[in-house]
């Protein structure tokens, strides 16, 4: 049996699918056999930032149309061990995803795989509702912005009411808050909400913080997930995330302001 | 201002604001997400009555479903009429 773990925020555009390929990566890193499942259908992005763009030849919504198989359909990461990624398809719109269809296909990979990590589409509409319905647990990445942090909340409320787990009376999604593009800088000048300030107010533990970094934009652009950039900050907090989502207790780096010395400020780093 | 208070810094903390005002939207949303489907329609069909009688504004209307116990919940209704003077 995996475990499935959504990937979610309610607002786009705050490093859902950058974070789920980094954590997806990450586990696989660790020995777990993952696959990452796009869920946003009709705005396929995952397999950019995976840089598997052009190995796509089916899609979730085949496989879940009978089109194709899941063997077919999923790829298989070139770097790293263990990894597959289900895409979504480009055509079709969100809501060829059926319940049915993809508790289907879930149960299909949970037999395989040890887990699997729901890559959600922005927004509350059909495909994120879909993409966190049979989820065992919960990343909410956010921003420390108001309007990201609203929408976070939005989402809490959706876990809780709107999962099967909560249809089903069983016990509830286990939820984690994931602060991205943080800038200690800016906390300090009372410009940016801190980490205590955005778990006081979502009140979930917190799973890790990764800093505002070039690296990311670098990844992306390259198609490389970001955590295999080994040396970056932004790789090295996706590090410790994995690890304490597999329930390692490991310190909080990069939340305050790192002093440039003299040679660094004068050569730059 | 004294010449103190020139070099002190008067710009308002913006993060602090920002907390302030997510921890009361916040507050406000999870409220009404715990209340029954019901209660938004009933705050409008309320207020549409009153409405007839009394010109108020829509925010000047308050319900609320206050769970006490397990066997007892109450609706409070929190309305404030205009000034008659002005």
């Amino acid at each position: 049996m995996a475990k499935i773990i959504v990937v979610t925020s309610g607002k786009g555009g705050v490093g859902k699918t950058t974070s789920s390929a980094a954590i997806g990566t990450g586990l696989a890193l660790a020995g777990k056999k993952t696959v990452i499942v796009d869920f946003d259908i009709g705005l396929r992005n995952l397999d950019l930032i995976m840089g598997c763009e052009r190995r796509v030849v089916y899609d979730f919504v085949n496989v879940i149309n009978g089109e194709a198989n899941l063997k077919q359909t999923l790829i298989k990461d070139k770097r790293v061990d263990n990894l597959f990624i289900l895409p979504a398809s480009q055509t079709r719109d969100k809501d060829a995803l059926t319940k049915e269809g993809v508790e289907r296909v879930l149960n299909e990979l949970s037999a395989e795989f040890d887990f699997i990590i729901c890559d959600s589409p922005a927004g509350i509409e059909s495909g994120a509702m879909m993409a966190l319905y049979f989820a065992d647990e919960a990343v909410v990445v956010t921003n420390p912005e108001v309007s990201s942090v609203r929408d976070s909340d939005r989402i809490l409320g959706m876990l809780s009411s709107k999962s099967r787990r909560a249809e089903q009376g069983l016990e509830g999604i286990k939820e984690h808050l994931l602060l991205t593009r943080y800038n200690p800088e800016r906390v300090i000048k009372g410009e940016m909400l801190s980490v205590e300030d955005v778990k006081e107010i979502l009140a979930i533990e917190l799973v890790g913080v990764i800093p505002e970094s070039q690296a990311v934009l670098n990844a992306s652009n390259s198609g490389q997930p970001v955590i295999l950039d080994e040396e970056s900050d932004a790789g090295q907090a996706y590090l410790d995330t994995v690890k304490r989502l597999l329930g390692e207790a490991v310190p909080f780096r990069f939340l305050t302001v790192e002093k440039k010395g003299f040679i660094k400020r004068l050569f730059g780093g | 201002m004294s010449l103190l208070d020139y070099f002190r810094s008067t710009k308002k903390n913006t993060a602090s604001t920002a907390k302030e005002r997510l921890q009361i939207i916040v507050a406000h949303e999870r409220k009404r997400r715990s209340g029954p489907d019901y209660l938004p329609q009933l705050e409008r069909d309320i207020l549409e009555v009153i409405r007839k009688y009394v010109d108020i504004p829509a925010d000047q209307v308050a319900v609320s479903l206050e769970q006490r116990g397990d066997e007892l919940s109450v609706l409070e209704l929190n309305i404030t009429f205009p000034d008659e003077k002005r």
